[in-house]
């Protein structure tokens, strides 16, 4: 079966980066400019094929779109089967934006190994774009678990100096989480009568106490992935210690996937558990709020602290998925793609400036705004787009999550915006330690961004205020789906829609 | 039938004892598996029994020894061991081992299992100079003796009882005469289970194979670690679901917790281990925990997943043995992990294999690994064990640890020494056909499940 476009656009977008890395696999290593120029080329048209999506989508449905199915293991009921709705195109077009982004920067940076490299980020962009458009579950699943190797290796192959430590942990975390989902989709499929199909699996109802586990088991792994408050201290090792290509990746693209899982999974599947977890899931997100924040404070390594600003704001991320309202979710959904961006750029302008002083230490800087005077103005952007400055993208989320937080619970919303606060205080200072005061010997005579650099930071300059002085660019998308979700969730499956769909009627 | 067919083309081998034995056997190999196809039915009242099974077992037997053969043949050279006897003794344990998924008899079945053990024991004995070899075969014999002795027991008690040694007519005597919960024959099922979890080296009965894998020569190691298990489980299989299917309830309540039991002790200790060859023995023994799930699924599904399981662990398993035997040259043993250290700088496609059998032992998608430890948690948790899954699935992210710590040495150190590969064209097709094995099953596993489930629909 075909969709619309008459054309398999998203299996495209899936295997063309993975054709892109073994066609790499087979070249001579010693070529290395055009090792880069090919994986450059590759994720560039990556990325041009997923524009289509984003004018083609039609945003009046809360249906899949650009469906692809073909039977894969008959013997199991499980397909290939591909497709897109308001929830999940964002992320896939966020992906192969930050998938070229990432092959820019790592242009010089990356020195040895060069080859080996691209290949693997290539085969991560597969994966992750494979993860976000998969309808079957144990398709998910393998993209999911598939994206594991590209990103150990990224980490612990040319990431800092503790990086093999880093790589252990973070995929022990998440492999221990992943393979408790494991049984809970196995013991899903029985349940449902043997299937993986993900739409047919969110429109049916399960007992209460099954659900119940169903939740923890999933929750195992997509709470380790956003990462959530108890189980986030993988992350600050990854990122800290990740490549900036690899940082980049993780923050704006690996860590959403724990976010999309629960709505995806979570809410629609379970939606009496979801209910009913609520109060456990808004505590967990404020303390990652306010503990997040607190610890960034303490931070003397610019990469650690952004590490741990992301435990904060995927706080708010949770926080407005599960506060269950409209505003909330699509509050969370946007946060989602501005962390994705923000946090990004972030990474992306710690990498220019650790390319030319190989120190990530806070200390070791001072008065770079008055040797680099283009960068410190680029920085700043990103600096008031992560606090949630009015115009910038970081505003429109925070505000509809704080609002949605604020309805569902009102101590929730008051402890949300004191995050904001705490962010505002954390970014600033950095900023100032950074940017301002004397000048550090060590940072006197340093070169101004370069244009490729600039090339690579200039896409999300742009994406920061198209998404904060026009929203609804981003938003249209999730209305309806949005809208289809909480309908599920709040009224208990289907059968609990019809019911109170006839009340409704006979009251009129 | 193929079994003559095997023990003719044996004899000439003995007798010639050259070079091109080794092709030679390749060669018998080949005939065997033509002559499989044409061979079904039931003989000698049905104490041998050719089925979709036994089929299915047989192939994998004669895949396990075409991938000996081919990483044997410039290993055995280094080792100084190129003697004819080699290839006859591994055609031998073949033999047995095919004998045994036949076995509709305990005392078939003693045959074949004395003729695989006795091969076999030889086989890890075959570095003569070598003490360690020595040190192998002697600690493999000694306890198999035991645990043959245990299966005539057993056999023998199991005969008192019901008057026959024909699997089927246990079966049918115990229903019969409603032997259900007798003590004496719940004793015989042990001592017969206690003979078979020897042979598949579960937990506690596994301390023979650290030693033994260690001492052994590679190549013989990667056919011990694959043939003999999945004979065992062959056995296993028939034996319990055909005789004593009747006393699922009891021996599911002693397969629980052995399966367990070996799960931890193989996953826990392998964390610890620095030869290679030791890790994997281990690991070994964490991979028949996996698979008694699907034992104590006792559903067909659940044997079929045995079946595709024991497929894929034979690719996943020779292909990293291959690896090993790559680094072994004259003067460097090349069975330490450290001796990994490095190796995506000096040999970026050896690394690149282990690398893929790595991530499939740990079970990582796209690769068989996973597909064959997904179909077997599927059967247990559709026969209602979900929790013991559930202590599987964490073990088995604990066995990440230390696959991952081979790749860890391997891509994120840096070499110590130049490792030399001894390289040859035999080892280069192994490689190349577990390699891609393990990815296509990893990917399209399709065929391989229904191949499984079409040879047990008719058990």
């Amino acid at each position: 079966m075909l969709n619309s476009t008459g054309f398999p656009i998203l299996s495209t977008l899936i295997f063309l980066p993975v054709a892109g890395a073994a066609l790499l696999l087979v070249m001579q290593r010693s070529r290395e400019t055009l090792i880069k120029w090919i994986a450059l080329a590759v994720s560039l048209l990556d990325f041009f094929i997923s524009i289509p999506l984003f004018t083609g989508f039609d945003k009046t449905t809360h249906l899949m779109q650009f469906v692809e199915r073909h039977a894969w293991i008959p013997a199991w009921n499980v397909n290939y089967a591909l497709g897109l709705d308001g929830i999940s195109i964002l992320f896939v077009l966020l992906s192969t934006i930050v998938i070229v982004l990432s092959v820019l920067i790592s242009w010089n940076s990356i020195k040895t190994k060069t080859k080996e490299f691209y290949i693997a980020v290539l085969l991560m962009e597969g994966a992750m774009i494979g993860v976000f458009c998969a309808l079957d579950f144990f398709l998910f699943y393998i993209f999911w678990e598939a994206m594991l190797i590209p990103m150990y290796l990224l980490i612990g192959v040319w990431g800092g100096p503790n990086r093999v430590y880093a790589a252990v942990k973070f995929f022990l975390y998440t492999l221990v989480g992943s393979v408790l989902m494991l049984v809970g989709i196995i013991v899903l499929y029985f349940y449902s009568g043997k299937t993986f199909d993900i739409v047919k699996l969110s429109t049916m109802s399960y007992p209460y106490h099954m659900q119940f586990w169903l939740f923890w088991a999933f929750f195992a792994a997509f709470a380790v992935k956003v990462p959530m408050f108890p189980v986030h201290t993988w992350l600050p090792d990854a990122h800290t210690e990740a490549p900036t290509a690899g940082s980049v990746i993780l923050a704006a693209v690996l860590i959403k996937m724990g976010a999309y899982g629960f709505l995806r999974f979570s809410l629609p599947i379970l939606p009496d558990a979801s209910r009913a977890m609520t109060p456990v899931m808004m505590t967990l997100s404020v303390i990652a709020i306010i503990y997040g924040g607190v610890i960034c404070l303490a931070q003397t390594d610019m990469k650690r602290l952004i590490a741990y600003s992301s435990v904060s704001h995927m706080g708010f991320v949770t926080l407005g998925i599960f506060a269950l309202n409209i505003q909330g979710m699509e509050g969370g959904i946007l946060q989602m793609i501005n962390h994705g961006v923000v946090t990004g750029a972030l990474f992306l302008s710690v990498g220019v400036i650790y390319e030319r002083t190989h120190t990530r230490q806070i200390a070791d800087y001072g008065g770079v705004a008055s040797v680099m005077p283009v960068f410190a103005s680029i920085f700043i952007v990103f600096t008031l787009a992560s606090i949630g400055f009015p115009s910038t993208n970081g505003f429109v989320g925070e505000f509809l999550i704080i609002l949605g937080g604020f309805t569902a619970n009102h101590w929730a919303g008051v402890f949300a915006a004191t995050g904001v606060i705490i962010g505002a205080g954390y970014m600033l200072w950095l900023y100032q330690r950074v940017f301002f005061m004397e000048t550090n010997e060590k940072v006197s005579g340093l070169a101004d961004i370069n244009g490729r650099e600039l090339l690579t930071l200039v896409p999300m300059i742009i994406l920061v205020f198209w998404i904060g002085v026009h929203p609804d660019t981003f938003l249209g998308f999730m209305h309806e789906s949005v809208h289809h979700l909480l309908e599920r969730v709040n009224t208990g499956g289907l059968a609990g829609a019809k019911v109170a769909r006839n009340v409704v009627e006979i009251m009129k | 039938m193929a079994v003559l067919a095997l023990l003719v083309l044996l004899s000439d081998l003995v007798i010639r004892r050259k070079e091109t034995i080794g092709l030679f056997t390749m060669i018998c190999v080949a005939i065997v598996t033509y002559s499989l196809a044409g061979s079904f039915g039931v003989t000698f009242k049905g104490m041998f029994i050719a089925d979709g099974y036994s089929l299915f077992f047989k192939l994998i037997f004669l895949l396990n020894v075409v991938l000996t053969v081919l990483i044997s043949v410039r290993y055995i050279e280094i080792e100084k061991v190129n003697l004819g006897e080699y290839y006859a003794l591994l055609l031998f344990a073949t033999l047995g081992m095919m004998v045994m998924a036949s076995a509709g008899d305990l005392i078939v079945l003693y045959v074949g299992l004395e003729l695989m053990a006795l091969s076999t024991y030889i086989l890890a004995g075959f570095m003569r100079h070598d003490l360690k070899s020595n040190e192998a075969a002697m600690k493999y014999f000694l306890l198999g003796a035991f645990a043959s002795a245990f299966l005539l027991y057993g056999a023998s008690m199991v005969y008192g009882l019901t008057g026959t040694t024909n699997l089927k007519g246990i079966s049918s005597y115990i229903v019969q005469h409603g032997l259900t919960g007798n003590p004496a024959l719940t004793l015989a099922m042990m001592l017969l289970a206690v003979a078979f979890l020897f042979k598949i080296a579960a937990v506690p009965f596994h301390m023979w194979a650290p030693d033994a894998y260690e001492g052994a020569p590679t190549s013989i190691t990667a056919f011990m670690s694959v043939g003999p298990k999945a004979a065992g489980f062959a056995v296993l299989g028939r034996v319990f679901l055909t005789a004593f299917g009747s006393l699922r309830v009891e021996w599911s309540v002693v397969l629980i917790p052995i399966a367990i039991l070996t799960m931890a002790v193989g996953n826990i200790v392998a964390i610890s281990q620095t030869n290679i060859k030791r890790m994997l023995a281990y690991s070994s023994i964490a991979h028949v925990g996996y698979i008694l799930l699907g034992i104590i699924a006792g559903t067909h599904d659940g044997l079929a997943s045995v079946m595709n399981y024991l497929v894929i662990y034979a690719f996943m398993n020779i292909g990293a043995f291959a690896v090993i035997i790559m680094l072994r040259t004259e003067g460097f043993k090349g069975d330490n992990i450290s001796d990994y250290e490095g190796l995506s700088k000096t040999h970026p496609l050896a690394a690149a294999m282990m690398l893929v059998f790595m991530f499939s032992l740990t079970g990582i998608p796209p690769t068989a690994g996973f597909m064959g430890k997904f179909y077997l948690f599927m059967s247990a948790i559709n026969a209602g064990y979900t929790w013991v899954v559930i202590i599987a699935v964490l073990f088995s992210a604990i066995s990440a640890y230390f696959y991952l710590r081979v790749v860890m040495f391997m891509y994120m150190r840096e070499p110590k020494e130049t490792v030399e590969l001894a390289k040859s064209p035999a080892l280069g097709l192994a490689l190349g056909v577990t390699v891609t094995a393990v990815i296509f099953i990893g990917v399209l596993p399709s065929a391989f499940i229904n191949f499984a489930r079409v040879a047990i629909a008719g058990f």
